[in-house]
């Protein structure tokens, strides 16, 4: 079908942009920045073949590039994409290009380590997206690891160094179980291949074991309460770019992993522990948002928000046992997966935004707090405007991307069981608490202060990464159709898979 | 009693004999200004030994059917093929990283280069050995080398310290190992390799063999550096001169990792119901001790003393089950430790001058901004020890992972993963003092002006990422020398 190998190209032109920034030393950072940008957008173009040339009505895998690893212990380098998939990379490919350009100017020291860093980032991201190799993906899924640990670390805030070890430590330990899960699965099946690891047999114990090693390390990734607690020291503590990326991308790995290693692998357990999955789920969506509301740090804020919000992802992912397996209800399954594929991809998007906005007012003030804040809209007219924009794609409301994928999670789990609903729905309220308090405290009311009063309102770059996003939110409001079709047949397909369950 | 055929098989250590014979005359005969020519020699005999391995690494061609020569003393074949390799590559990068040291601390003597390749040709008979007298043969030519090489430096009192501990430890260990062995010979009447593995299996007396069994597992353990018997390791490493240490941490495990697989896969894998439990208990107190010790540890060469002993743990978990997957990966993950290691200690090597021994974690602080490209080297190095992905580090240790795991060991993974975790925190300390401390002083980095020293570090370090990605063959490598 394509002569040229997509999508090694999606993983190695970052990898090697990645390399030549680095190359080009400390001193020529003016370099370093173009060769940067030009290596995300490049990614970036490369999407759009990759969109195009995708069957989106096909739900097996395409685009598949298969060569021999490590052949003594029958692992490939094996990638391949579908619908889910696709999405995943888009949205890797425009946020890495916009935190780019919003670490333009930001970052003054060692600027090629930083940009070299994210485009690092960037390839192993895009690789655990394309990976049908269970070992292949554990490999990408953890070497993320070591640029983010560099990003946090050298950039970051004061307290970096303890946020950011525990940052790793935290993933680390959390994936080592997986990692003792996959060679067990081989041990069974003699290969680490995803589609042959979801037709092997498994007994119900074994099952059960599997599902626990990898909740513990998606879980920890997601993150669910209770691991969440690395999420809001690594977020506050990470440059601005940093968060970024790691809200809109890193979290929803863990999301992705359910879908292709929970789901498919162990779905009776699966469907044995939804319930304490949903449980989970709910207690991150209320008390994480009750959390989240007696914040002083802006960027503290918005980290327990994205914790809140990824609650509906594991959410939608595990209601689907309930709906599929014992009420029969396929249209729901589905509507419930697709909501928390879709709340993944538009999270993705506010969540960037919303960092991105606290990283302008941090650039200006130097401080997180949102008591040095009050009555930004008085001089940065346009970032307010964007800034509230954001803030109701958070809460929510109809027309921004935040709206559909949590109403879809809701309206399906209303079907599964009336007090997910009632639980998930409250989080409509707490959301819109905090996040119009916060916009309230800091964009709103009087001058607060001389700070606030000498602000200057956007610059022509920052207008441009804030105004990438709010397209991307609001384009996803209104019409989120195309994304909704790019995930409806894979989705479909494992839905029948989850029917049929093992053993 | 032997045909030529026999000396065939014996082509590179005799010619290592005769290289090192010839170095040590040539070496008199020249003097201080010119050494750099022992240097060169030394290097192009270890070149020369490996492409002899090489080319009569299966002569015949295809896959390599074991010869023993000798009447069996002398066992040629894939195995040991492969570990020679390594080790003789190991042994180039320690002579060229030693240089510059050596030079610096006036140590630059042609004995360090005649000891170590006597200590490589102790290696090559080690893990070549048929039969329990060779095994102590090139086991103590190997010790003796070390134990004179860690004295080198007399004038240093940390250096006669460790060589003291270093010969006395070890001559009780090589005692005990040589006990153990007399019992076997007792048990089974021959000295044999492959006839005690006969002999075992119908042996009625098996209070006599676990008694002899026990011994030597005591003295593999001694030689391996494996909790509790890990008492030298750190002193050894911190006293001896970097240029010491680098030799001693590199080839030597693999070497012994070598005479472990002849002892107790070759010999008494009769009695691996017996031997595997003793194992076991060594690994995870291996694991357990290096990386909490380690945590501890201020002064790198002692933090990779620690680390050396936790890895160490690793590679028995890959022993202790006799399949080839598993023997693969021990032995995969013995060369890969011992090629990230010599990088380890080379970057000390880098940081040090005349003088001054770059050898306390706080001396890298700050590396990255004075040096980039090493910085970066050494962040290789430390993400590789520390096992995780890309590099071959997680390579190794997903391996020794998976085999415990298939030989029912899964409490025994999971533990070892627990503390690949704990032991992950003080690696990434290493880099946390290159990368987010400020250095004291931020004049660049002065570099030695060696430009092979240079290019075989960035060569090792990069090829720890190179092997993590494109490690495919040589772990069939492995693969195909394990399998019998």
């Amino acid at each position: 079908m394509q002569t040229w190998p997509l999508l090694s190209l999606l993983i190695w032109v970052p990898a090697i942009g990645g390399a030549l920034v680095l190359a080009t030393g400390n001193s020529r950072p003016a370099q370093a920045r173009w060769i940067a940008l030009a290596s995300a957008l490049l990614v970036l173009a490369l999407c759009v073949p990759l969109y195009n040339g995708l069957d989106a009505g096909n739900a097996s895998m395409q685009f598949v590039e298969r060569h021999a690893w490590f052949p003594a212990i029958n692992t490939w380098y094996s990638l391949g994409v579908d619908g889910i998939s696709v999405a995943l990379i888009g949205l890797t490919a425009f946020v890495t290009v916009l935190t780019l350009v919003g670490a333009w100017e930001v970052i003054e020291d060692r600027v090629h380590q930083y940009f070299a860093s994210f485009l690092f980032l960037e390839a192993l991201m895009i690789g655990v997206f394309c990976a049908r190799d269970a070992l292949l993906f554990y490999v990408f899924f953890e070497a993320m690891l070591v640029p983010m640990f560099i990003i946090i670390g050298v950039w970051g805030g004061p307290r970096r160094v303890y946020a950011t070890i525990k940052f790793f430590l935290y993933t680390f330990f959390g994936s080592i179980f997986m990692l003792v899960g996959l060679a067990y699965l081989y041990m069974q099946a003699g290969s680490f291949d995803l589609d042959e690891l979801a037709r092997l047999p498994l007994s119900a114990t074994e099952q059960a074991w599997l599902f626990f090693s990898f909740l513990l390390a998606f879980a920890v990734k997601v993150p669910m309460f209770p691991v969440h607690t690395w999420l809001p020291d690594a977020h506050v503590e990470a440059p601005t770019g940093g968060s970024v990326i790691l809200a809109a991308i890193m979290l929803k790995i863990g999301g992705y992993g359910f879908l292709r290693f929970s789901l498919p692998i162990t779905p009776d357990a699966s469907q044995e522990h939804a319930l304490l999955v949903i449980a989970l789920s709910l207690v991150a969506i209320i008390y994480i948002g009750y959390v989240a509301l007696v914040q002083e740090d802006m960027k503290k804020l918005i980290a327990y928000s994205s914790i809140s919000h990824m609650g509906f992802v594991t959410l939608g992912t595990f209601i689907a046992f309930a709906l599929a397996r014992e009420q029969g209800n396929l249209d729901a399954a589905r509507l419930g997966l697709q909501g928390a594929m879709v709340q993944m991809v538009s999270h993705g998007f506010i969540s960037a935004a919303m960092f991105s906005c606290v990283g302008v007012l941090y650039d200006r003030v130097h401080s997180r707090m949102i008591r040095d804040y009050g009555g930004v809209a008085n001089t940065m007219p346009w970032f307010a405007a964007l800034f509230v924009l954001f803030a109701m794609a958070n809460c929510g409301l109809p027309g921004t991307s935040g709206f559909v994928g949590e109403f879809m999670v809701i309206v399906a789990s209303f079907q599964a069981n009336i007090w997910y609903a009632l639980g998930a729905g409250l989080t409509l309220v707490l959301g819109a608490a905090y996040t119009l308090w916060l916009v309230k405290r800091v964009v709103f009311g009087e001058v607060a202060n001389k700070n606030v009063a000498q602000l200057k309102d956007l610059g022509a770059r920052e207008a441009w990464v804030l105004g990438g996003y709010a397209a991307a939110v609001l384009l996803l409001g209104v019409w989120p159709k195309p994304l909704t079709d790019l995930m409806e047949a894979p989705i479909a397909a494992l839905v029948q898979q989850l029917l049929l369950g093992k053993a | 009693m032997f045909a030529a055929t026999d000396l065939a098989a014996l082509l590179p250590e005799a010619f290592m004999l005769g290289a090192i014979c010839a170095l040590l005359l040539i070496d008199l005969f020249i003097d201080q200004s010119r050494r750099g020519l022992t240097h060169f020699l030394a290097i192009t005999s270890l070149v020369f030994a490996a492409i002899l391995t090489l080319r009569t690494h299966g002569a015949a061609g295809g896959a390599v059917e074991p010869v023993r020569a000798f009447g069996g003393m002398f066992v040629r074949d894939g195995f040991g093929d492969l570990l020679k390799l390594a080790i003789h590559a190991v042994t180039i990068g320690v002579f060229v990283y030693a240089k510059p040291y050596l030079k610096s601390h006036s140590l630059f003597q042609g004995e360090f280069y005649v000891l170590a390749l006597t200590g490589v040709l102790g290696m090559m008979v080690l893990v070549s050995a048929g039969n329990l007298v060779v095994v102590y043969l090139g086991l103590e030519l190997l010790a003796l080398s070390s134990y004179a090489l860690v004295a080198l430096d007399r004038d240093s009192r940390l250096a006669s310290e460790a060589a003291i501990k270093y010969f006395v430890l070890g001559a009780l260990a090589s005692g005990l190992l040589l006990y153990g062995m007399s019992m076997i010979y007792g048990a089974t009447g021959t000295l044999d390799l492959a006839q005690i593995h006969a002999q075992v299996a119908v042996s009625y007396d098996r209070t006599l063999l676990a008694f002899g069994l026990v011994f030597i597992v005591v003295g593999v353990a001694f030689k391996l550096g494996a909790a509790p018997f890990h008492m030298w390791v750190p002193d050894v490493y911190q006293g001896s001169p970097t240029a010491v240490t680098l030799f001693i941490a590199g080839a030597p495990k693999i070497a012994a990792f070598g005479m472990a697989y002849r002892l107790l896969e070759d010999g008494l894998a009769g009695l691996a119901t017996d031997w595997q439990p003793m194992l076991t208990l060594l690994a995870l107190l291996s694991l357990a001790i290096g990386n909490l010790v380690a945590i501890a540890q201020t002064n790198l060469k002692r933090m990779l003393a620690y680390s050396t002993i936790s890895h160490i743990g690793f590679l028995l978990l890959g022993l202790i089950n006799g399949t080839p997957a598993g023997l693969a990966a021990a032995t995969f993950y013995a060369i890969t430790y011992a090629i990230t290691t010599v990088a380890a200690f080379g970057m000390i090597v880098l940081l040090s001058r005349s003088g001054f021994e770059a050898e306390e974690i706080e001396d890298f602080r700050g590396l990255n901004q004075r040096n980039g490209w090493y910085a970066m080297i050494m962040l290789m190095v430390m993400a590789s020890l520390a096992g995780v992905p890309v590099w071959v580090g997680f390579m190794a240790k997903f391996q020794v992972l998976k085999a415990a795991v298939e030989s029912g060991h899964l409490w025994l993974a999971i533990a070892a993963g627990v503390f690949a975790v704990i032991g992950a925190f003080y690696y990434l300390r290493v880099i946390k003092v290159m990368y987010f401390d400020d250095p004291a002083t931020t004049e660049p980095l002065a570099l030695p002006n060696d430009m092979p020293f240079r290019f075989v570090l960035s060569a090792n370090g990069l090829g720890l990422l190179a092997l993590g990605i494109l490690g495919g063959p040589l772990m069939a490598w492995c693969l195909e020398a394990v399998t019998r």
